[in-house]
């Protein structure tokens, strides 16, 4: 008799308990469905607004398919030389600043790793201080200028390669995934230090590589601040400063005109800001969820650092 | 390792070995790894600790013709100059009140999309979940600045025509320095909000289920295990980034606020790493510039310090 109750309690409690579960699930995903679309929504209409006439999607009669097809904003865009001209500086100073930032990130990372090294912990600190503080931006300015890097190649790729925190999780990587008994064993061998670190260690480190490698990368796709201090020359500006006309000062590339023309240049224009949008983050955009498996774990491995 | 450890046993044996040859031995045998440290050595060398030289800019009046050694030392000048000028109280006040405004949006935030993210069963779903509010973090503040300023126009954006379709009227926010703080803080949590979860949602993996199970015999409801295991659990994660990031309070995202600014809205949006760059690149005035990036630097490093402590103090979880 007994027994039968709390089984039926039992019961009782589980049914309500399952209703709760699935109110429960029900409010999880509908606001995780909204956020997806407040997130996709947005992108999607940067890329409807690209391909349709600017005064449909200013009068809002664009908002999920384009209303007649337009590529004009395109065909404008990369009529521009200094589209396609920064668009190649950006690609350069990307692939050279990526591979100056591993080497000079990775190996110091590595050597930071090693229980042996002598002066370590002030070596660490050394390293570490820039990540709190620093020059500043105008002693910065006179320091590089002094060493004649204005308006060069260089000063986008190397005064900034250092970065504390990619070194940390350099570090922390090579302190946990690569074991001492390694070196020991390649000591043994009568290998040496570097050998060791070259032939060994790093094709062990691709994971590393390839996260430190992916945000570099991404850090100077994006980045604009220091080219718009330290380049003042057109030929060697990178895209993200051809976006800030566009985009930011409402520039347009196509020139003036007056009278009829003037309101057709400013459709263009109108169209070319779109477009450029498109163009510019489009790379990035879709490489991404290919490689989100590294991106992802730069994160985790930056979290464990002690 | 073994090394080490046989020059520690050496100098026991024999207590008054001359310890700086022990050093020298130690040294070379690191000679290697000093070699690999090397190029980031002198690149951090050159352009962070020389810069660092360039502080005591500060204190003198820097004039390019005489370099910075010799110029004249002009003590606190530049620093009276800035605190009692009107940009001061006005820069101040609207860094600290942007930064704030966005640790308290910005902050809880993601600890929340992380525990609804860990709530979702359907593994699929939960991806796509995952790589869609992860995306816009990738766009760049440049293109990020653009789309805000595109869909927040107030005649034809694509806001102010959602908002017509109920007949309501598009303020220009931009134009609104006391509206400024929201747009930057609110358009920040659309483009980070999921990449800042990541973390979170690491240290919820970590979590042992068998508190959970434990949980489920106490007869504990979803949400009172999320208040009950969830949250104390990620609290040290959470205590180490809000250190980090108090060690920033002073230095707002400074390229988007740049790229925002207009002549409207300045008296809102006006911070200090914008003064300085204005002061600095635009009026040249050099020393005066580098006294309020100083003044900004110490005060960060003051304020990480203090809550690093403050952080030691309560919750046991320290960085330093």
């Amino acid at each position: 008799m007994e027994g039968t109750l709390i089984q039926k309690f039992n019961k009782k409690s589980q049914k309500k308990k399952s209703w709760n579960d699935r109110l429960f699930d029900i409010a999880v995903y509908t606001t995780a469905i909204l956020m997806i679309l407040m997130i996709v929504y947005p992108l999607w209409f940067i890329i409807i607004a690209s391909f349709s006439n600017p005064t449909d999607v200013t009068n809002g009669n664009v908002w999920f398919w384009p209303k007649e097809w337009k590529v004009d904003g395109y065909i404008e865009l990369f009529k521009q030389e200094i589209i396609w001209k920064s668009y190649l500086n950006t690609i350069i100073y990307t692939v050279v600043g990526t591979i100056i930032a591993l080497i000079v990130n990775i190996p110091a990372g590595y050597a930071l790793s090693r229980a042996d090294l002598f002066g370590k912990k002030w070596l660490s600190i050394f390293i570490l201080i820039p990540m709190f503080v620093s020059g500043g931006l105008v002693p910065t300015y006179l320091v590089i200028k002094g060493f004649g890097l204005l308006d060069t190649f260089w000063v986008m790729v190397l005064p900034f390669a250092v970065s504390s925190f990619n070194i940390i999780i350099a570090r922390t990587f090579f302190k946990n995934s690569i074991p001492d008994t390694l070196w020991e064993a390649a000591q043994i061998d009568g290998c040496g230090t570097i050998r060791y670190f070259l032939t060994i260690v790093l094709p062990l480190s691709k994971a590393i590589l390839a996260v430190i490698g992916l945000w570099t990368a991404v850090g100077i796709w994006n980045s604009w601040f220091n080219a718009l201090i330290y380049i003042s020359n057109e030929d060697l500006q990178p895209l993200q400063l051809v976006l800030r006309r566009i985009l930011i000062s409402n520039e347009s590339l196509l020139g003036t005109a007056s009278g009829e023309l003037a309101s057709e240049l400013r459709r263009l224009s109108e169209m070319m800001k779109y477009a450029a949008i498109v163009v510019s983050t489009a790379p990035i955009m879709c490489l991404y969820p290919f490689l989100q498996k590294y991106f992802n774990q730069g994160v985790m491995v930056g979290s464990i650092k002690e | 390792m073994k090394s080490t450890n046989a020059v520690e046993k050496n100098t026991q044996i024999t207590p008054d070995f001359p310890n700086k040859r022990n050093y020298l031995k130690r040294m070379k045998k690191s000679l290697p790894l000093y070699v690999l440290l090397l190029p980031t050595l002198i690149l951090l060398i050159c352009f962070t600790y020389i810069p660092m030289y360039g502080i005591i800019m500060a204190f003198k009046d820097y004039s390019p013709a005489l370099g910075i050694w010799n110029s004249p030392w002009v003590g606190m000048k530049h620093f009276i100059q800035y605190f009692h000028s009107y940009q001061f109280g006005l820069t101040l006040k609207n860094t600290l009140y942007i930064s704030l405004y966005s640790l308290f949006v910005g902050f809880p935030l993601p600890i929340a999309l992380a525990i609804l993210c860990n709530q979702m069963r359907i593994g699929m779903f939960k991806k796509f979940f995952q790589v869609t509010t992860y995306l816009p973090h990738f766009i760049s503040t440049m293109v990020m600045c653009g789309m805000i300023l595109i869909f927040l126009s107030p005649s034809t954006g694509l806001i102010a025509n959602i908002l017509s379709i109920f007949g309501m009227e598009m303020p220009n926010l931009l134009s609104k320095p006391t509206l400024f703080s929201s747009v930057y803080v609110w358009s920040d949590v659309w483009q980070h909000l999921g990449w800042d979860s990541i973390i979170f949602l690491a240290a919820l993996s970590a979590i042992d289920p068998t508190y959970y199970e434990a949980a489920t015999m106490d007869g504990a409801s979803r949400l009172q295990k999320i208040i009950h295991i969830d949250l104390p659990l990620i609290m040290p994660t959470a205590m180490i980034l809000l250190i980090l990031r108090a060690g920033s309070l002073l230095s707002v995202g400074f390229e988007k606020v740049l790229l925002l600014q207009n002549p409207l809205n300045l008296t809102g949006s006006e911070v200090i790493s914008t003064y300085v760059y204005k002061v600095g690149m635009q009026n040249f005035q050099y020393s005066l510039s580098t006294a309020i990036g100083l003044f900004n630097t110490v005060v960060n490093v003051i304020i990480l310090l203090l809550v690093n402590w403050l952080s030691k103090k309560l919750t046991k979880t320290s960085l330093l």
